[in-house]
């Protein structure tokens, strides 16, 4: 299904947003994630499933002021 | 002591993390700082990446506490959904609350601020919001369950120094006992000098210090600022007067003529 991961275009396998983050090979326990703008905790990652059109978000802490 | 939501940290600079010439430079200037607290963000992070670890795992060999931001969110939305997943990654209650109104002033829309403050308050944040130094804007924030209040001097990044010395005189005076940070605008160390001699409870840099031409020799130069200003606050200081006024007794003065 086509997906929109941090605001570029992909095709991707995976149902699930934890398994979504394993397909594109993100790893870390520092990661946040949020689907169509909604948080979903690391621990709501593999049931939170996806569909078409989803428009993903997946941050990482980043220098700041 | 200064006294953040329950949380003594005795450094009165708060230090921004960005715009360094390199992390090892960065880090240098945590240092030299002396600050406790360092500002931090969340971006996204590309596919494959690991610059978001990297750089957390810089941040936590620091010995620092962190405050999230919400910086670049222009709506309430943005910010406290920036903030939800903040508190996630950084284990921290803590947030500096940004909800931007203008492109190029950077001046926060202080209605999507008090909007935004009372939502993350009601869930358990402890809000530090970037605000303007506005009095009825600071009553709102209080009232939506802000403990402290962060005005601008001056907008970000422009080294201005304080713009508007009565207003940040009549929050210090309606507050009186609410920590009151200066964030943003501060230029040099002089500025920084100037509001904490107004009573004001600690200082947050960035630019100023990442942008000097050594940004670990101007984070201790502002330390020592920030320290004068306070001990020079507490200590009581000289009210201007129109006149001159001798310091060296007048008595006693020898009559040649």
């Amino acid at each position: 299904m086509k997906l929109i991961v941090n605001g570029e275009s992909r095709e991707a396998q995976a149902e699930t947003l934890a398994a979504l983050l394993a397909e594109l090979d993100y790893d870390g326990n520092w990661l946040a994630t949020a689907v169509n703008g909604e948080v979903v905790p690391r621990a709501a990652r593999p049931a939170c499933r996806l569909s078409d059109g989803d428009r993903i978000e997946i941050l990482s802490p980043m220098k700041g002021g | 002591m200064l006294t953040l939501y329950g949380t003594e940290v005795s450094s009165r600079l708060l230090l921004g993390t960005a715009l360094y010439p390199s992390p090892a430079v960065m880090a240098e200037a945590v240092r030299r700082s002396g600050t406790e607290i360092v500002t931090v963000s969340l971006r996204r992070e590309t596919a494959g990446g690991r610059s978001g670890g990297e750089f957390w795992s810089l941040i936590r060999s620091l010995g620092v506490r962190v405050l999230p931001n919400t910086a670049g969110c222009h709506s309430v939305k943005e910010a406290v959904t920036t903030a939800r997943m903040a508190r996630e990654v950084f284990a921290t209650d803590w947030i500096k609350l940004e909800v931007i109104g203008n492109h190029d002033t950077l001046q926060p829309d202080v209605f999507g601020l008090v909007e935004a403050a009372r939502i993350l308050a009601a869930e358990g944040f402890q809000v530090f919001p970037y605000t303007t130094d506005d009095l009825v804007v600071a009553e709102r924030l209080v009232d939506a369950g802000c403990r402290l209040l962060m005005p601008w001097c001056a907008p970000i990044g422009s080294a201005r120094g304080p713009q508007n010395i009565d207003a940040l005189r009549s929050l210090r005076a309606h507050f009186p006992d609410l920590p009151l940070i200066v964030d943003a605008g501060i230029g040099r160390p002089s500025h920084a000098a100037a509001v904490m001699e107004l009573g004001y409870d600690a200082v947050l840099l960035n630019t100023a210090v990442a942008k000097a031409g050594d940004p670990a020799a101007m984070a201790a130069a502002f330390a020592g600022a920030i320290d004068a200003g306070r001990a020079a606050w507490l200590a009581g200081m000289l009210e201007p007067r129109d006149m001159a006024v001798p310091s060296t007794p007048v008595i006693g003065q020898a009559v040649f003529s």
